[in-house]
């Protein structure tokens, strides 16, 4: 085997390192793995996030990249195919997300442990979102306020649901 | 200031080591926002046409706010600056090196005078905003960050899903789109081997470690940029306070670490910084590395107290005068690694007869 860095000398060093709970293996020579450091592997472009995810992508352990039908078929919008995100670590597109949902949510489920997005909601691209949120809030507060017989302020609380409510349709 | 004035500055706003909290261990506190348009490919699939119109739909949200914050901002286009320019703002840590190296018209960035505000347009998404301050401010770069963000999606439409958050041409990205990093400053840490021992664990709380650059770049000069890793399912406020609690508790480490060598290694200390100081003000040829490596010792004997007269702001502006693209526009010509490396001592030299003149 070569060394992954020069691609020259024969690998005598063999590193494995867990990120995100996924094992990446490097083989490098000696003269390579002496330049590195420890913490380091500056190995250009061929360990760079992208090509690592890449693999991530495309690893032989989803069975369903086998499986599903739209695998083989390509975003709608920007005509990219999975193969090619996979060679990339790059979405063509905002629709891409839907067009390989199911490919892509092993992959994000294993980045981040959770997928489900909990942070910032634009307001005007997010305002269903946003009016969601408020409306399961105002749910908790009417079953509290319920629960400890305010009904005054369940009642305020039931008017704002409904104009929210109309809001959404 | 405008960007010209920027280029010509030495220094940018995150230098100015005391105006920021912990500024002599946490060197700067980043921000970066990514952001797209709906229904538009992501930068790496652009032809020139829907390039442009990119360009000309955040030209014109940007126009369009009335506000200080964008108002004090310039838009530029890359086509008008130069390449020395472009690595001239990578140098700074304004862009990054991918985005130095684009020269069409539908890239560029939006900036403000002293460059605590840079958005990249058309790097790897379509908007990436981001705020830089001295110090340990992670919570208020986010601030301001977002602050811009609100005033750009006024005029804009970012993709948004409900579950999957803010869309990003790499998944890595999704959710907040949000990259909060600090740039640590660790050599006494380093000296006592305890770096691998706290990096090593990073990774098992979100966090990861990259060198100066960013991704892929090495460390040099016991310079290292923590930040977090997870962007999906945690809130932008739970992600800063996470790191900003982790900063702190290296701070306190390095701080320990520097009483211990302090305490029991006086004298190979005060001789690993005398040393470093003795070549930088005396040596002639000079490359990068060594140099950022020897300016990391003189800016522990700065904080220890062992060297004084000299700023933390000043070697904070060194550190990125001293690169290859600030000294060639210093000089006026493009020099070859050789006569860099001569200009690279002169310009030390100078600076540190300055700092006791």
């Amino acid at each position: 085997m070569y060394c992954e860095g020069c691609k020259e000398k024969l690998a005598t060093v063999h590193v494995a390192q867990i990120i995100n709970g996924q094992k990446v293996e490097l083989h490098l020579c000696e003269t390579c793995a002496a330049g590195k450091g420890a913490l380091m592997f500056d190995l250009g472009n061929t360990l760079s996030i992208s090509h690592l995810l890449g693999s991530l992508l495309g690893n032989p352990y989803e069975v369903q990249d086998l499986q599903t039908p739209s695998s083989v078929q390509t975003c709608p919008s920007c005509g990219m195919s999975f193969a090619s995100i996979k060679h990339t670590g790059k979405l063509g597109c905002s629709q891409c997300y839907t067009a390989f949902e199911q490919e892509l949510e092993p992959t994000l489920r294993r980045i981040n442990g959770n997928s489900q997005h909990v942070g910032k909601i634009p307001s005007r691209s997010g305002q269903q979102v946003l009016l969601k949120r408020q409306i399961d809030e105002l749910k908790t507060r009417l079953h509290q306020a319920v629960s400890k017989e305010q009904y005054e302020e369940a009642a305020e609380i039931r008017d704002s649901l409904k104009d929210l409510e109309k809001n959404l349709e | 200031m405008s960007i010209q004035e920027l280029l010509n500055e030495n220094c940018v706003y995150w230098m100015r080591a005391e105006e920021g909290p912990n500024s002599d261990i946490v060197i700067s506190s980043r921000i970066r926002l990514a952001r797209n348009l709906r229904k538009t490919p992501f930068p790496h699939l652009l032809d020139r046409e829907t390039g442009m119109r990119i360009m000309e739909e955040i030209k014109s949200a940007w126009e369009g706010s009335s506000l200080p914050i964008l108002k004090d901002q310039e838009l530029v286009n890359f086509d008008r600056v130069t390449a020395l320019d472009r690595q001239i703002l990578m140098e700074k840590h304004l862009i990054s090196p991918h985005h130095a190296q684009s020269d069409v018209p539908y890239r560029g960035v939006l900036i403000d005078g002293n460059g605590s505000l840079c958005t990249m347009i058309n790097e790897e998404d379509h908007l990436r905003i981001q705020c830089f301050l001295p110090g340990l401010q992670v919570n208020q770069a986010y601030e301001r960050a977002r602050f811009t963000d609100d005033q750009l999606e006024n005029r804009l439409d970012f993709a948004f899903d409900s579950r999957r958050g803010f869309l990003t041409s790499c998944p890595t990205n999704v959710g907040t789109g949000m990259r909060a990093s600090v740039m640590l400053h660790l050599p006494a840490m380093t000296m006592l081997g305890q770096i691998n021992a706290i990096f090593n664990n990073i990774g098992q709380l979100g966090m990861t470690v990259r060198g100066l650059y960013g991704e892929g770049t090495e460390v040099i000069g016991n310079l290292f940029q923590l930040s977090n890793q997870i962007t999906l399912g945690q809130s932008e406020e739970d992600i800063n306070n996470n790191l900003s609690t982790i900063a702190i508790h290296i701070v306190e480490q390095e701080r320990l670490m520097r009483d211990k060598l302090r305490a029991e290694m006086h004298y190979q200390l005060e001789d690993s910084i005398g040393r470093a100081y003795g070549i930088l003000t005396n040596a002639r040829v000079m490359t990068s590395n060594e140099a950022i490596a020897l300016l990391s010792n003189v800016r522990l004997g700065v904080d220890m107290g062992i060297i004084r007269d000299i700023k933390l702001e000043a070697l904070n502006e060194l550190v990125v005068a001293i690169r290859p693209a600030h000294l060639q526009k210093k000089v006026g010509r493009e020099m070859d690694p050789f006569n860099r490396d001569v200009a690279r001592a002169q310009v030390i030299k100078e600076r540190f007869s300055q700092f006791l003149g």
